[in-house]
């Protein structure tokens, strides 16, 4: 259990150390690390994101929170909260220390070539891999039998849907652009809920 | 400058902006300013703006970036990990209390039928997200072909994004050496 723990708070610091840009890039960051390697379950991981993002909080806090809870399931009720504990301080600690060396030696480095040369690299490709999973989660809701991974094109099963909720809520965006990630969150939960109930 | 009475207020202060926030980051940017500028009168504007630029070249969560500096500025090292605790705690007991719930919620189908709405939803939040990130960096044939190629790679391959991330700062500074050295030439 312990083991698990530290290896879980390890993937945890690599994420709050490699997250530029707000909560989004952490997305791809997760994919990768935790579901590839079969840390948690594909569907859990965007529901968490869904609550994460309409619960009061920063969105990187609140999946470790999430996610720790979840590690610990087997071992009880505080195991839980000692998991969602660990992966919290795991994901903040990064930030906390690099902050805090700015704080009390001046912010100079930042300031050096090399840094802002790393960065110039860095942004295009964060977008990228933002890019690429919220392309990758609509294709996978649309049409759940592709893995682009594994090239493996197989339309049999079509989940029209969320094809029909997806273009409602684009369709809203483009009209209200000024909508709260909750706002849309909220509607696309009713959608859902009206949309299944007339063709499940 | 105004000191806080107690440490104990420096992390209710951080709690309540931490309590309030939906969204994280940079949304939480108005009311910490609102609370730490002008109601407490702790730090000034010059350093939320000095923290918002640090936090566009650092990695790392932002609300602990700017509660660890903001923290620090007003009481060291005592008040940076007050601070930073406080914007962390509410979000620890909101979704540990949701966590021990949400299997009981996911077993009623409509609830199950909400979160298919909920993901699609994430789907387009994430999409939204690139293109503002996108707004903020400049387009050159350097860019766009990282663009792609990260495109490509974490679309088609099994590559971690860790190395792909790895690569794009790598790339980033032999970019900026090679610019460095046309220009010496010319």
């Amino acid at each position: 259990m312990i083991l698990e723990l530290l290896q879980l708070a390890w993937i945890f610091f690599k994420i709050g150390l490699f997250t530029f840009g707000g909560g989004y890039a952490m997305i791809p960051l997760m994919e990768s690390e935790l579901v590839s390697r079969g840390l948690i379950d594909i569907n859990m991981l965007y529901d968490f994101i869904g609550i994460a993002e309409s619960t009061p909080g920063p969105i990187a806090i609140n999946m470790a929170t999430f996610i720790g809870n979840e590690a610990m399931i087997e071992y009880g009720f505080l195991a839980r909260i000692f998991g969602s504990i660990v992966m919290t301080t795991a994901v903040a600690l990064p930030s906390f220390i690099i902050i805090l060396l700015i704080a009390t030696l001046g912010s100079k480095f930042l300031e050096s070539k090399f840094v802002q040369e790393a960065f110039k690299g860095l942004k295009p490709t964060v977008i990228g891999l933002i890019l690429s999973v919220s392309f990758g989660l609509i294709v996978r809701l649309v049409l759940p039998m592709i893995s682009f991974e594994n090239l493996l094109f197989d339309f049999s099963v079509f989940q029209f849907q969320n094809l029909i909720i997806f273009m409602i809520l684009v369709l809203l965006t483009v009209f209200y652009k000024k909508l709260s990630p909750i706002t849309l969150i909220l509607v696309g939960a009713i959608l859902g809920m009206i949309v299944y109930s007339v063709w499940s | 400058m105004k000191k806080p009475h107690h440490l104990f207020e420096l992390f209710w202060v951080f709690f309540k902006i931490g309590a309030v926030t939906f969204g994280g980051g940079l949304a939480m940017m108005p009311i910490m300013r609102k609370e730490v500028v002008e109601t407490k009168g702790w730090v000034d504007d010059d350093d939320i703006l000095k923290i918002l630029v640090i936090s566009e070249s650092t990695p790392g969560v932002f609300a602990v970036n700017a509660a660890t500096f903001i923290g620090y500025k007003i009481q060291g090292f005592w008040g940076s990990l007050v601070a930073t605790l406080g914007v962390i705690i509410p979000s620890l007991i909101t979704i540990s209390i949701i966590s021990f719930f949400i299997m009981q919620f996911k077993s009623l189908t409509l609830v199950q039928y909400a979160f298919y709405g909920i993901q699609t939803a994430v789907a387009l939040l994430i999409f939204k997200a690139a293109l503002k990130l996108s707004k903020k960096i400049h387009f050159d044939a350097f860019a766009w072909i990282l663009l792609t190629a990260s495109i490509l790679f974490a679309t088609f391959t099994n590559i971690s994004v860790l190395w792909l991330l790895l690569v794009g700062a790598i790339l980033g500074i032999i970019y900026g050496m090679i610019e460095q050295i046309k220009g010496a030439k010319s």
